[in-house]
């Protein structure tokens, strides 16, 4: 493998942690503000994806489908909170468990049901479909370079949030311990639906920026769903900056251990089982890794729970 | 509380299966069950709804009748879990009393009810699923598939990719049997480099790391067979990435079941099949023209073998004058295939897969802007699948 | 008193209802094999239970226990071995083991790791099964007849297995049950709610837990063996994450901290999914508020029902 493929290779894995980033943050958040454990979040995120391809559909430009969609995502967020997730904030984990995993139910059906079994197409917006030449024979699209300029300029502007503003102070004490944040007199239910909201349209905004990539199909969400709770994990438990670099781990991992993995398994065994071995490996290895993260530090790369 | 809303359940059912030998003698005169077995839930659901159309298309056209019993479908979601298909086909085989087992479009599925429809001597009638397993030793009285065996199609695209003259081919498939199928059905008629063998995950979402490892290699054409939804982001990231001068020669990665969702992305890209929409014969117009009218869109393989598949049934029950206990005579009926075949020429092997000649297909613009995959030559004709000698059935 | 005949009246008649079930309408195949199914996930959630409830390990991976079961099945079945003597003993051990190699790292963690990491193990095991190509990989293997018990096919008879089902039903309720009020399950429950001060009184609850774990590791390897030679099919989508998830939904659903709950949570989640699969394709449209439903007004789940609904009376 040349070096120059090597650097492909991390581009590309950088650009997948990114936007396993966008779904992370608001999952994290939620979880540690909140403790809160939203099984959802993976609908929430396939939600921003269909309504950007309607949106798109309807207006014919993908720029008006993003813009639409994020109002559209977090007030879906909204209504889910307001019906649902508020009466579970008191509750044992378990139940949240329980209850999301019906939410989760539900909607995957009913986005069946409105817009088919099929995959949407979603365009590329024509200002960034065209491509760089990276290496011979290989273009890089310019939207992904797009979505890892987007992703990092929400990192920048969620630290510049949780880091700078007083809303960010609150959401910092919160995460690290929410009672005594309610006890100071904080409208604690106003922070929660914040939270809430904005973790909804980080998703949905993710969900809107992977559509022209990725297939647009009910039950996209599950695998980034598992992805991203082994982010927090790795990361810390409601520390942004922790999801920050945990996803782009993840990222790289994926990416490079799907690619290197084969070859590394040629110098055990014969070629035909080595790629097939390497495949299954590969597949294995953000697991594997999350567990040996786990075994050194079992709270996280940032840990933030302190009551 | 639920438990004893249930006794009421329980006894109605206790009533009804009492009587039900008589009600079954009836039925028997009167009509045929079809249990049509297709996966509804979940990312692949789009290939069980072509599936189940194609089907239903087919008995609109005989008016709802079956060689003349008036036919009742059960629809089966198998949800593409195979513990769900056996439950449910056993339900549908002693509690509905199905007389044919109709329809499953993946391998994995017809393996898991091939046993529990076989051995109660119901006649199962793959029109997608076509494993080798069943093809060669494995072969079956009760099994017959109007579709194809999957090694076969590979191998086609095996030897167009010989014809034209590629020595060195980047193969790249899913991880998982159907995948390993087809790099063995490829690799059984191509006989040059095969630059490197890749296998995905089958959760794939981003093959950006896979594209790079493609440019790097610099083949003279790829080889992929990546259905559903692997198949739509493969072809529009490959367009993306600037690879589509590299040949894209595939099998079931493009089709009119992914076509909607890759339209531009996939225009000039082949594919191997025993059919395409373009056919010109007689039925094959028919079915064609009354499918986009009822459904608003393009066919695939999916729902043009399943169409077939009616017809097949249509025949072979009309031949034994609806008599549907003498399987014998049945059986005779079904691998005599006295029905016009969508796609022309359609015959039964010895092992019950079809003789058939197959295509090289290209994916093409309709005048009326919707896409579907159309014959540019045959590259097989009246081909036996590789496995058909092995069989000891007659 | 009259609280605790209400509390074992409720899994006692459910109990009664499976024995009789085969005589009140659900006699044909495919019922007694739902039947089947349904019971063997109980027993599999009843395990999960005792952790759970019992130890407060919340796994997420306990599909893989079933899994190990089953596959021990088909391993021995393709080397022609199906004699039940050999069969049950390597079935359990292979998924005991299991549990006591992932349980030694992961219950050094707790709380939301702990679920992860016992994710990972689960995944891990099926992606090796998945890759097993020789006994299907992917695709599944068909078992060639049914585990023999001394020579004899009596569990090919429906009848038979229905109540070789519910009698491993049985036991393993009696079981968890009996460690649970033993010494060993009062250490376990106290170690849940602190163990802090478990260990100040000097034990320590690793090597309590591990135990536990093995021991429910070990009988939902034996649910996985019964899976096998119910369906008479294994694939390796028995050990997806959403079957871990649908074990644990089937617990929490009956009410975390009883065992019975653990098996009316699977009647529920079986039943009602085939009887709603009846009415509408879109079932889930229907299910999935239940769920959220059963959540936001059945605190203690299922099996807390009966002194819920007594609470009201008495109050009301």
């Amino acid at each position: 493998m040349s070096t120059q493929l090597l650097l492909v290779q991390a581009l590309n894995g950088l650009q997948f942690g990114v936007l396993l980033f966008l779904v992370a943050a608001g999952l994290t958040l939620v979880f540690g503000v909140m403790d809160f454990i939203n099984l959802a979040h993976g609908v929430q995120y396939m939600l921003g994806a269909y309504l950007g391809a309607s949106f798109a559909a309807w207006t014919g430009s993908f720029w008006a489908g993003l813009l639409l969609a994020l109002p559209a995502a977090l007030a879906c967020g909204l209504v889910l909170e307001v019906l649902v997730f508020r009466h579970l904030y008191d509750r044992d984990h378990l139940s949240q468990v329980l209850a999301t995993f019906g939410v989760i139910l539900f909607l995957n059906q009913a986005v069946r049901a409105i817009w088919g079994t099929a995959p949407l197409q979603v365009p590329m917006p024509e200002l960034l479909s065209g491509g760089i030449t990276l290496m011979p024979g290989l273009q890089y699209p310019v939207y992904r370079l797009a979505i890892l300029g987007a992703g990092l300029a929400t990192a920048g502007l969620l630290w510049l949030l949780v880091e700078r503003t007083r809303v960010g102070a609150l959401v910092r004490a919160g995460a690290t311990n929410a009672p005594m944040v309610a006890a100071l007199g904080v409208d604690i239910r106003r922070l929660f639906m914040l939270v809430f909201g904005f973790g909804a349209m980080l998703a949905g905004f993710a969900g809107v920026m992977a559509a022209p990539i990725l297939s647009v199909e009910p039950g996209m969400g599950d695998t980034v769903l598992i992805l991203a709770f082994v982010v927090i994990v790795i990361g810390g438990i409601g520390s942004v900056r922790g999801a920050f670099l945990a996803a782009l781990l993840v990222g790289l991992i994926e990416t490079l251990g799907r690619s290197l993995m084969p070859d590394l398994m040629r110098l055990f065994l014969a070629p035909s089982p080595a790629r097939q071995a390497g495949a299954a490996i590969a597949s294995m290895l953000v697991y594997i890794a999350m567990a040996a993260i786990l075994a050194v530090r079992p709270q996280g790369l940032f840990p933030v729970r302190t009551g | 509380m639920i438990a004893i809303g249930r006794r009421g359940m329980l006894g109605g059912l206790a009533a009804g299966a009492l009587a039900m030998p008589a009600l079954r003698a009836r039925a028997q005169q009167q009509g045929v069950k079809i249990g049509l077995v297709a996966v509804q839930t979940g990312p692949q659901a789009a290939l069980g709804t072509q599936l189940r159309d194609g089907f239903l298309l087919g008995l609109k056209h005989l008016d709802g009748k079956l060689g003349g019993l008036s036919a009742q479908v059960v629809d089966i979601d198998d949800e593409l879990r195979p513990e769900v298909a056996v439950t449910k086909v056993r339900a549908a085989l002693e509690r509905d009393k199905v007389d044919f087992v109709v329809g499953v479009v993946f391998s994995n599925i017809l393996q898991a009810i091939m046993r529990p429809v076989t051995e109660t001597n119901t006649f199962l009638i793959s029109t997608n699923a076509g494993p080798s397993t069943f093809a060669g030793r494995g072969c079956n009285p009760f099994f017959f598939t109007t579709s194809y065996n999957n090694d076969q199609v590979h191998s086609v695209m095996g030897q167009a990719a010989q014809d034209e003259g590629y020595k060195r081919v980047f193969v790249m498939v899913p991880n998982y049997q159907a995948g390993r199928d087809a790099v063995h059905g490829f690799k059984s008629r191509f006989k040059g480099e095969v630059v490197d063998e890749v296998y995905v995950p089958l959760n794939q979402l981003d093959f950006s790391a896979e594209l790079a490892r493609i440019a790097a290699a610099k083949p003279d054409a790829l080889f992929t067979f990546m259905p559903g939804g692997l198949g739509v982001n493969l072809v529009r990231q490959y367009r993306q990435a600037g690879l589509a001068n590299i040949p894209f020669l595939s099998t079931f990665t493009v089709d009119e079941a992914t076509l909607p969702a890759q339209q531009d992305a996939a225009l000039g890209f082949f594919s191997a099949a025993p059919w395409a929409p373009n056919m010109d014969n007689e039925q094959n117009r028919r079915f064609v023209r009354d499918f986009e009218a009822a459904h608003n869109y393009v066919p695939g393989s999916y729902a043009a073998q399943a169409y077939d598949g009616a017809m097949l049934l249509d025949s072979a029950i009309r031949k034994v004058k609806g008599n549907l206990t003498d399987k014998a005579a049945l059986r005779k009926a079904l691998e005599a295939a006295d029905f016009r075949s969508v796609r022309g020429n359609f015959k039964f092997g010895t092992n019950h897969y079809p003789v058939q000649d197959f295509w090289l297909c290209k994916v093409a613009k309709r005048p009326d802007g919707k896409f579907q995959t159309e014959t540019v030559r045959k590259v097989l004709e009246n081909n036996v699948d590789p496995f058909a000698a092995e069989c000891r059935m007659r | 008193m009259r609280f605790r005949f209400g509390e074992s009246a409720l899994p006692l008649l459910v109990l009664a209802l499976l024995a009789a079930a085969p005589f009140l309408g659900f006699g044909e195949s495919w019922a007694m094999t739902l039947l089947a199914r349904t019971m063997i996930l109980a027993m599999a959630a009843v395990s999960l239970s005792f952790v759970l409830g019992g130890a407060g390990l919340i796994s997420l991976g306990h599909a893989a226990m079933l899994g190990f079961g089953a596959y021990a099945v088909v391993i021995l079945d393709d080397a022609g071995i199906t004699e039940a003597a050999v069969v049950v003993p390597v079935a359990i051990a292979a998924a005991a083991g299991f549990a006591l190699l992932t349980g030694a790292v992961a219950i050094r963690t707790s709380g939301v790791h702990f679920i992860m990491i016992t994710l990972a193990f689960g995944q891990m095991a099926f992606f090796t099964a998945a890759s097993l190509a020789g006994y299907g990989g992917d695709d599944g293997y068909t078992l060639y007849s049914r585990t023999s018990l001394g020579g004899t096919r009596w569990l090919e008879d429906r009848l038979v297995f229905h109540y070789a089902c519910l009698g491993l039903l049985v036991l393993s309720l009696l079981l968890c049950r009996m460690l649970l009020a033993s010494r060993f399950g009062r250490v376990l429950r106290a170690a849940k709610e602190s163990s802090l001060r478990v260990r100040a009184v000097g034990f320590d609850p690793y090597p309590y837990r591990l135990v536990a774990y093995g021991i429910a590791g070990g009988i939902a390897g034996l649910a996985g063996m019964m899976l096998a030679n119910a369906t008479e099919f294994v694939a390796p989508s028995y050990l997806a994450w959403q079957r871990s998830g649908d074990l644990l939904f089937m617990v929490i659903l009956g009410g975390v901290g009883s065992l019975h709950g653990a098996v009316l949570g699977a009647l529920a989640f079986v039943l009602v999914e085939e009887w709603l699969g009846h009415i509408t394709e879109h079932w889930r449209l229907i299910f999935g508020p239940l769920l959220i439903l059963a959540v936001l007004f059945l605190r203690g789940g299922l099996a807390g029902l009966p002194a819920q609904l007594a609470g009201v009376r008495v109050r009301g």
